[in-house]
C-alpha cells in the first residue's frame, strides 16, 4: 500500500527537510505490520514527490490477531490503504505530523501547493469527497473497476487530493481519514484512541460537517467512545449519535410505528386478560421490556430461534441484576416456530410481533401447527406489515426489510388468519396499527385470535 | 415363596433390627436396594441423623422414580412403618405405572432389641422400639387398603430365613412370542368380512354343525392378534366373538379388549350403561344366543389383557395405541389409555371427544399397532399404525402382517352402519417434529458410527434449519464436507494426486475413480415423475435461487430424468450434483471477497512499481524491493486468473448447468452401495438427454496396484488443473459404503485441488517455498473425522428414508449434519 506526497513549492526539494527524510536515500523502517519505505521517485526544484510504501507481512498481521478479516486468509490488507498505512505514517513522519521542523520552521507553518495520491483506498468516491472537500482539498476520486469478466466498479478508489495546505495539516487529515474511509482498524480500539483523534483533529475536526461519522468510524463504532469524543469536540453535552445505517425507512416514522405497534399488542393482551404470555420471536426483547414493567404479567416467556438475539435480550433486560422475584417472572428460551415445543403449552396468550413475514410461506403451516395446534394459548396476537401501505415509503423498492420473505396485503393477511382460525378453532378479529390511510390502510396490521371455548368432557 | 412382579416397587416393612437390610442383601442386587440409612448418610454424612430424614427420603424417591421410569425393579429398605411414608412410595409407583408390593418382616420385639443392642451405632431407647412394634401391628391391616397390590408377611426369623423370591411376568408381557403375526383391525361384528380376511391370510376355518366358524388355524403356525372392538354396530357380533374366542382358546390368536367389549361386559354385569354406538344391536343379537354362550363371552372379555408386548419387545398391540412410558406397565391409567386413548378434554363438532394425537409425539422403538379411530387408509406415523379402516362403516377390514409389515385388506360387503362423522380426509399425516428431536447435547448412534452433537452447534443449526432451510420433509439428505488428500511434499505442491492415491491405498482401496471436481455450488436435486415435492437445495439446505428459477430448472431435470424413473422403477430420485458456474450462485461472494482483492492488488502493485522505477531512475538501488513487488504482481495476476475461471455470464437459467455425479436414492431404496460406474453412467444418461442443461463429469479410473495407471491419472490432473480446473475427487470405485478392515467407513472421496486454484484459498503468494513449508504443517485430522461423521450420518439418513422410518428419525440425522458444520475447522481445508 502506498501514498505519495508531491509539492510544486520552490525549491520543491525542501519537502525532504519537512519530512526529515533525505531525498537521495531509500529509508527503511521496521513497523509492527511489516516494512515501511520512504523514497523519492521525483526530485527537482520545480517538483518533488515523496512516497510512503508499506510492505505488509500477512504473517505478522495474522500473528497480531487483528480485528478484521480473521476468518479470511485472502484479504486486501497488503494492497489497500488503511489504518496500517496510517500507523506507518505516524511512525515515519512523526515530526512532520506535529508541524515541527528544525531546518525549515517557517515553511512547516506555511501552506504549500500539495498533491497527494493514494492509489488504492477502500471506500466510495462520494464519501472521499464528503470527507476531504470540506478541509480545502480539491478531490479527484476514481473508482477502480473490476476486470471486464466481472464488470462494474470495485469498492476501492484511486484518490488524488490537490490543495494548498500545510504539510502537517495534510498528514493529519490522512492519518485520521484513511482508517475512516477504510472503516476498519487493525488493532483493538481503546479509550486512548480518543486522544489520538482529538490531537490529530485539532483545528479541523470540530468544524467538519461529518465529524459524527468520522468519530464513530475512527473509534470503531464504539458508542461510548464516540460520545465522549464528540463531547470533547464541542465542549458541551453532545447528543447520542444516531446509528449510522438505521434502515431504509425514515427514522422518525419508523420509531413511532414500533411504539404504536407495541402499544397495540399490549392493548390486545389487556383485552384478553392475559397474565402469562409468550413473546414468540422476541428478538432483542423490545416487547419483553414493556411486559416486565407491567406487574399484571406474572409470567413472561421470550423465545427466539437465534441464541444471539436471546443474549442481547438478556443483556438489555439486565437479567443478571434483576431481583430474584422479578427474574422469576421472565424466561428466555431458544425455540423454533417450525418445531413443536412442549414448554410453550398452557399460556394465556402468545404474541407473534413482526415474525411471520420472516418465514418462507411454505413453512407457515408448521408454524400454525406448533403455535395454534400444539402450544394452543388462549389468545394469539399477530402483527405483520401491510404491503399496500408501502407506497407511502418514498424510495422503498421491494420489501421493508431484506429478510422479509413476504409482505401481505390486508386481504391476503385476513385470508390466512381466517383459515388458520378455522382450522384450529379460534375466533379472529383484525385491527389497524399506525397512521390510517383511506385507500391503503395502516402500515401494520394486527390479528387477534381467541380460542373458541369448547365443551370440556368429563 | 414370595411372588413379585418383574417390575415392581418393593417396600420392606419392619422395625429396627428385624433384618431388612440382611434380607435385601440376600435376595436383591445392591443397586436394586435403596436404603434410607444410606441416603441419610448421603445428604447428612450420618446414617442415623433422623433430622435429615425428610431430605434423605426426597432423594430416595427421586432415584426410585428414575429407576422405575427405566423399568428397573426397586426395593426400598426403610422401616416403612408410617402410613404417610408408605403413601409416598405408592405415589412413586403409580407415577410410573408399576405395582407397589410390601414385604413385611415381623420378628418378636425381644429379638429385635437384642440385635439393636449388638449394634454400636444404634443408641435409641427400648421405648422407641416398642413404639415401632405398635406401629407395625397397626400397619399390617392397612397395607392392602393403602394401595399395595401384594402384601407378603413373613413371621419370625425362620420364615424370613426360609423365604425365596419368585418373579412373575406381567400378563401383558408376551415378548417370548415371535409370531409371525397377523394383526387384525376393528371388526365390529363384520363376521363375513372377517372370514374372508382370515382365508385371504391363509387361515383354515373350522365350522360347527350349523356352518358357523368356531375357530381357525394357520398351517404355518401364524398367530392372529385382534386389536379389539370385535362387537357392536355390525350384523353378527356373536359370530365374531364365537370365532375369536375359539381361536384364542386354541392358541391361534391373541386378543386385546376394545372400549366396546369393555362396555358390553359392564352391561352384561348388570351395570347401567348408555345404549348407544351399536350396543343395542349387539344385545339383540346376543338375545338369540343361549345363556351359556353369553356367560362365556362375558368371561372371555373380562379375561382380556389391556395390551400385549410381543416379539422381543419390538411390537406392541393395544386397542387405542399406547405411549412408550405405558408399554409393559400395569395400572388403571395404562388400561384406560389402551382402551380409549388420550383425549384433550375438548369435543369436536360432532360431539365426539377430541383425541390427543399421541402418535405424533411417539418416539419409541417398539412398533405400536392399534385401531379405535376409523381412518381411510393405514399409514405409519412415527412407528405406529392404526388398522381401523372402518369396515362396519363400509370401509375395509385390514390386517398387518408382522414382521413383514405387509398390509392386507378386504372391502366391506356393505355399509353396515352409518358413520357419525366422515372418515378423516386422506393427506400427509402430521408427523410433526418436536424441538427436543434436535436440540440440546445429543448422542447419536447411527449405525455407521456414533456422534455427539454439541448443544451450541445444535442451537446454531436450529436457526439455519428453521429460518432458511427447506421443509424437513423435503430435506432428506445433506452433502457431507470433504477432506483434502494428505499434504504433498512435492516441490511447489500442497496437494498432489500421489498423496490422494496413497491415502486410498492405505485404506485398503484397490481401485478408484478420479472425478473432475467442478467449481460451482453443491446442489442436491430431488425430482419425481409427477413433480410433487421436487426441490433443489444447497449444502446448507436452502432453496437455490428462489421459486422463479428453481421451478423451471427442476422441470428440465425432471424431463431429462424421465428415462431413469422407468429404468429404475422409481417415482422419485435424489441426485447429487454441482451447479455451474460458481458465479451463478456466488456472484456476490466473488465480487466482495475475491475479485475485490484482485482489483486492489492489480491497482496497487503497478503504482508501487512506478514509484520504485522513478526512484531507480534517480540512481538509487531498489532492486530487492522491485523484485519483491514484481513477484507479488505476478502472484496477484495468477490469483485473479484463478477465480476468473469460474465466472461465466448467466442470465436467469441461461448459462446455468448441472453436473450430476451420483444418484443417491429413490422411493424405498438407497443407491449408496452402487459403484461409481453405475452412478456416472446414470449421470451420463442425463447429459445425453439434455446436453445443454447438464455438464458431464470427466473421469479416470485408476488401478492402485499399477504405477502406469497412476501416472496417467496424474498427467490427466496436471492438464486439467493447468487449464483452470479446480482439481479432482478421488473416490473408492465400489461406491459410498466402502469400509476398511476394521469395519469403519472409508472416506467417500478425497479432494486433490490444483496448484493455481489453491491461490484463492491460501492467498496469492502461497506457492513461495517458505509459505508452503508453513502450510504443510496443516492438520487434517479434524476435517477427516468431520467428513466421515457427516458422510455416515447422511448414509444413515438415506437408509432410514428407504426403510420408511418416521420423519423425525431421518431429520435428526440431517440436522446433525448441519450442526456438524458448526464445528470449528480450518475453512481452507
Amino acid at each position: 500500500m502506498l501514498l505519495t506526497v508531491t509539492t510544486t513549492h520552490r525549491p520543491a526539494s525542501d519537502l525532504g527537510y519537512l519530512l526529515v527524510k533525505h531525498p537521495d536515500k531509500v529509508h527503511t523502517f521496521d513497523v509492527p505490520t511489516g516494512t515501511a519505505y520512504v523514497m523519492y521517485p521525483e526530485v527537482s526544484d520545480e517538483r518533488c514527490t515523496a512516497a510512503l510504501m508499506l510492505d505488509v507481512d500477512p504473517q505478522r498481521l495474522r500473528a497480531q490477531r487483528d480485528a478484521f478479516e480473521l476468518s479470511q486468509f485472502v484479504n486486501d490488507r497488503p494492497y489497500a490503504a488503511s489504518s496500517l498505512l496510517a500507523g506507518a505514517l505516524s511512525k515515519v513522519f512523526r515530526s512532520a505530523l506535529r508541524g515541527a521542523s528544525k531546518d525549515r520552521p517557517e515553511l512547516a507553518a506555511t501552506p504549500l501547493p500539495l498533491e497527494i495520491r493514494v492509489p488504492v483506498l477502500r471506500g466510495t468516491a462520494e464519501l472521499a469527497t464528503r470527507l476531504f472537500a470540506p478541509l480545502g482539498w480539491e478531490v479527484e476520486a476514481t473508482e477502480i473497476p473490476f476486470e471486464p469478466e466481472i464488470g462494474g466498479d470495485s469498492r476501492y478508489v484511486d484518490l488524488v487530493l490537490r490543495g494548498s495546505l500545510t504539510l502537517s495539516a495534510a498528514l493529519n487529515h490522512l492519518y485520521v481519514l484513511l482508517p475512516v474511509l477504510d472503516d476498519a482498524k487493525h488493532y483493538w480500539v481503546a479509550p486512548d484512541e480518543i486522544e489520538k483523534l482529538l490531537r490529530s483533529g485539532q483545528g479541523w475536526l470540530a468544524g467538519h460537517p461529518d465529524k459524527v461519522l468520522i468519530a464513530r468510524r475512527y473509534l470503531a463504532h464504539k458508542r461510548a467512545l464516540t460520545t465522549t469524543a464528540l463531547q470533547s469536540l464541542e465542549g458541551e453535552e453532545a447528543e447520542e449519535p444516531p446509528a449510522e445505517e438505521e434502515a431504509e425507512l425514515p427514522v422518525v416514522r419508523r420509531q413511532s410505528l414500533a411504539e404504536q405497534r407495541r402499544d397495540a399488542v399490549l392493548a390486545a393482551l389487556t383485552e384478553v386478560g392475559a397474565t402469562r404470555v409468550l413473546d414468540l420471536g422476541c428478538g432483542g426483547g423490545a416487547l419483553l421490556g414493556a411486559l416486565m414493567k407491567d406487574r399484571r404479567y406474572t409470567e413472561v416467556v421470550g423465545t427466539d430461534v437465534s441464541s444471539r438475539a436471546l443474549e442481547i435480550a438478556a443483556r438489555k433486560l439486565r437479567l443478571d441484576r434483576l431481583p430474584e422475584r422479578q427474574r422469576g417472572r421472565l424466561k428466555l428460551w431458544q425455540s423454533a416456530l417450525t418445531y413443536r415445543d412442549d414448554r410453550l403449552r398452557g399460556y394465556d396468550a402468545a404474541v407473534l410481533m413482526e415474525v411471520i413475514e420472516h418465514l418462507d410461506v411454505p413453512r407457515l403451516p408448521a408454524l400454525e401447527a406448533s403455535v395454534f395446534g400444539h402450544a394452543r394459548p388462549g389468545a394469539v396476537v399477530v402483527t405483520t406489515p401491510n404491503a399496500e401501505y408501502n407506497v407511502h415509503y418514498e424510495g422503498l423498492t421491494g420489501m421493508r426489510h431484506s429478510d422479509h420473505r413476504f409482505e401481505w396485503t390486508r386481504a391476503e393477511f385476513q385470508d390466512w388468519a381466517s383459515r388458520t382460525a378455522q382450522t384450529y378453532g379460534y375466533n379472529v378479529t383484525f385491527r389497524t396499527v399506525g397512521e390510517l390511510d383511506e385507500t391503503t390502510g395502516s402500515p401494520t396490521q394486527l390479528a387477534l385470535f381467541t380460542l373458541v371455548a369448547s365443551e370440556v368432557t368429563a | 415363596m414370595i411372588d413379585i412382579p418383574e417390575l415392581a416397587l418393593v417396600a420392606l416393612v419392619g422395625i429396627s433390627g428385624s433384618g431388612k437390610s440382611t434380607f435385601a442383601r440376600t435376595h436383591f442386587r445392591p443397586t436394586q436396594v435403596l436404603s434410607s440409612d444410606f441416603f441419610r448418610g448421603l445428604v447428612a454424612d450420618d446414617e442415623n441423623d433422623q433430622s435429615a430424614s425428610a431430605e434423605a427420603f426426597d432423594a430416595l424417591h427421586y432415584i426410585a422414580g428414575k429407576r422405575l421410569a427405566a423399568g428397573r425393579l426397586t426395593v426400598v429398605d426403610a422401616t416403612n412403618l408410617q402410613p404417610h411414608g408408605r403413601a409416598e412410595l405408592v405415589r412413586v409407583a403409580k407415577e410410573h405405572d408399576v405395582l407397589p408390593v410390601a414385604i413385611v418382616l415381623d420378628v418378636p420385639e425381644a429379638l429385635a432389641w437384642e440385635r439393636t443392642q449388638a449394634r454400636p451405632d444404634r443408641t435409641f431407647d427400648r421405648r422407641v422400639l416398642n413404639r415401632m412394634h405398635r406401629d407395625l401391628r397397626h400397619s399390617l391391616g392397612s397395607l392392602a387398603r393403602e394401595g399395595f397390590r401384594k402384601v407378603h408377611v413373613l413371621r419370625g426369623p425362620d420364615e424370613i430365613a426360609a423365604a425365596s423370591i419368585r418373579y412373575e411376568k406381567l400378563f401383558n408381557d408376551k415378548r417370548e412370542l415371535t409370531g409371525p403375526f397377523d394383526i387384525i383391525g376393528d371388526v365390529h361384528g363384520c363376521r363375513a368380512e372377517l372370514e374372508t380376511l382370515l382365508e385371504r391370510l391363509g387361515y383354515a376355518l373350522t365350522r360347527d354343525a350349523a356352518g358357523r366358524p368356531v375357530t381357525a388355524a394357520h398351517p404355518e403356525g401364524r398367530t392372529a392378534v385382534f386389536v379389539g372392538d370385535l362387537v357392536d354396530r355390525g350384523p353378527d357380533s356373536p359370530g365374531v366373538l364365537r370365532l375369536v374366542m375359539g381361536m384364542v382358546a386354541d392358541g391361534a390368536a391373541l386378543c386385546v379388549p376394545g372400549n366396546h367389549e369393555q362396555k358390553l361386559a359392564r352391561k352384561l354385569n348388570g351395570r347401567k350403561v348408555q345404549l348407544t354406538h351399536g350396543l343395542p344391536e349387539t344385545l339383540e343379537q346376543l338375545s338369540a344366543e343361549p345363556d351359556e354362550f353369553v356367560a362365556e363371552a362375558k368371561t372371555f372379555i373380562e379375561g382380556l389383557v389391556s395390551h400385549y408386548v410381543l416379539d422381543g419387545g419390538q411390537l406392541v398391540v393395544a386397542h387405542a395405541g399406547l405411549k412408550e412410558a405405558y408399554q409393559g406397565r400395569a395400572s388403571g391409567r395404562v388400561r384406560s389409555f389402551a382402551l380409549y386413548g388420550e383425549t384433550t378434554g375438548e369435543t369436536d363438532e360432532y360431539g365426539l371427544p377430541v383425541r390427543y394425537p399421541w402418535a405424533r409425539d411417539y418416539r419409541g422403538s417398539a412398533a405400536v399397532v392399534y385401531g379405535h379411530t376409523p381412518i381411510p387408509k393405514p399409514e405409519w406415523i412415527n412407528n405406529t399404525i392404526c388398522l381401523d379402516t372402518g369396515c362396519v362403516f363400509g370401509g375395509a377390514l385390514t390386517a398387518l402382517r408382522w414382521p413383514s409389515r405387509e398390509l392386507v385388506s378386504v372391502p366391506a360387503e356393505k355399509e353396515h352402519y352409518a358413520p357419525v362423522r366422515p372418515l378423516v380426509a386422506p393427506g400427509r399425516p402430521d408427523e410433526g417434529l418436536d424441538i427436543t428431536d434436535v436440540t440440546g447435547r445429543r448422542h447419536l448412534d447411527y449405525g455407521y458410527g456414533r456422534a455427539t452433537i454439541a448443544a451450541e452447534n445444535a442451537a446454531a443449526a436450529l436457526e439455519v434449519m428453521s429460518r432458511f432451510a427447506l421443509d424437513p420433509a423435503t430435506l432428506v439428505w445433506l452433502p457431507p464436507t470433504m477432506a483434502p488428500c494428505s499434504t504433498s511434499e512435492l516441490d511447489g505442491y500442497l496437494e498432489h494426486p500421489a498423496t490422494a492415491f496413497a491415502d486410498m491405498r492405505a485404506a485398503g482401496v484397490e481401485k478408484v475413480v478420479c472425478e473432475e471436481k467442478h467449481m460451482g455450488s453443491r446442489a442436491v436435486v430431488r425430482v419425481s415423475r409427477d413433480g410433487e415435492g421436487d426441490a433443489i437445495w444447497t449444502r446448507t439446505g436452502r432453496p437455490f435461487f428462489g421459486p422463479e428459477l428453481d421451478e423451471p430448472l427442476l422441470a428440465r431435470v425432471r424431463a431429462a430424468a424421465a428415462g431413469l424413473f422407468d429404468e429404475l422403477g422409481r417415482d422419485w430420485l435424489l441426485i447429487d450434483a454441482e451447479l455451474l458456474p460458481w458465479s451463478a450462485k456466488a456472484a456476490g461472494l466473488i465480487r466482495e471477497r475475491y475479485a475485490g482483492v484482485g482489483a486492489a492488488g492489480r491497482a496497487a502493485l503497478p503504482a508501487a512499481l512506478d514509484v520504485v522505477a522513478g526512484t531507480a531512475a534517480r540512481g538509487l538501488d531498489v532492486t530487492a524491493l522491485r523484485e519483491r513487488l514484481e513477484l507479488r504482481s505476478a502472484e496477484i495476476d495468477g490469483y485473479s486468473a484463478a477465480y476468473r475461471a469460474y465466472v461465466k455470464p448467466t442470465d436467469g437459467l441461461t448459462g446455468v448447468t448441472l453436473a450430476p455425479f451420483a444418484v443417491l436414492a429413490g422411493d424405498g431404496v438407497t443407491y449408496a452401495s452402487r459403484d461409481h460406474g453405475w452412478h456416472l453412467s446414470l449421470a451420463d444418461r442425463l447429459v445425453a438427454a439434455d446436453p445443454e442443461l447438464f455438464t458431464p463429469t470427466r473421469r479416470v479410473v485408476v488401478d492402485l496396484a499399477d504405477p502406469a495407471s497412476e501416472a496417467e491419472a496424474t498427467e490427466w490432473w496436471l492438464t486439467l488443473t493447468a487449464a483452470g480446473g479446480e482439481g479432482m475427487v478421488v473416490k473408492p470405485w465400489s461406491g459410498l459404503t466402502v469400509t476398511e478392515a476394521k469395519g469403519r467407513l472409508v472416506q467417500p472421496g478425497v479432494k486433490c485441488r490444483g496448484r493455481e486454484y489453491l491461490r484463492i484459498i491460501y492467498g496469492p503468494e502461497y506457492t513461495r517455498p517458505e509459505q508452503l513449508a508453513r502450510l504443510r504443517r496443516r492438520n487434517l485430522g479434524r476435517k477427516r473425522n468431520l467428513a466421515l461423521r457427516e458422510h455416515g450420518l447422511g448414509l444413515a439418513a438415506l437408509d432410514r428414508l428407504a426403510a420408511g422410518e418416521p420423519l423425525w428419525r431421518v431429520h435428526e440425522l440431517v440436522f446433525a449434519i448441519l450442526a456438524s458444520e458448526s464445528e470449528p475447522v480450518d475453512p481452507r481445508l
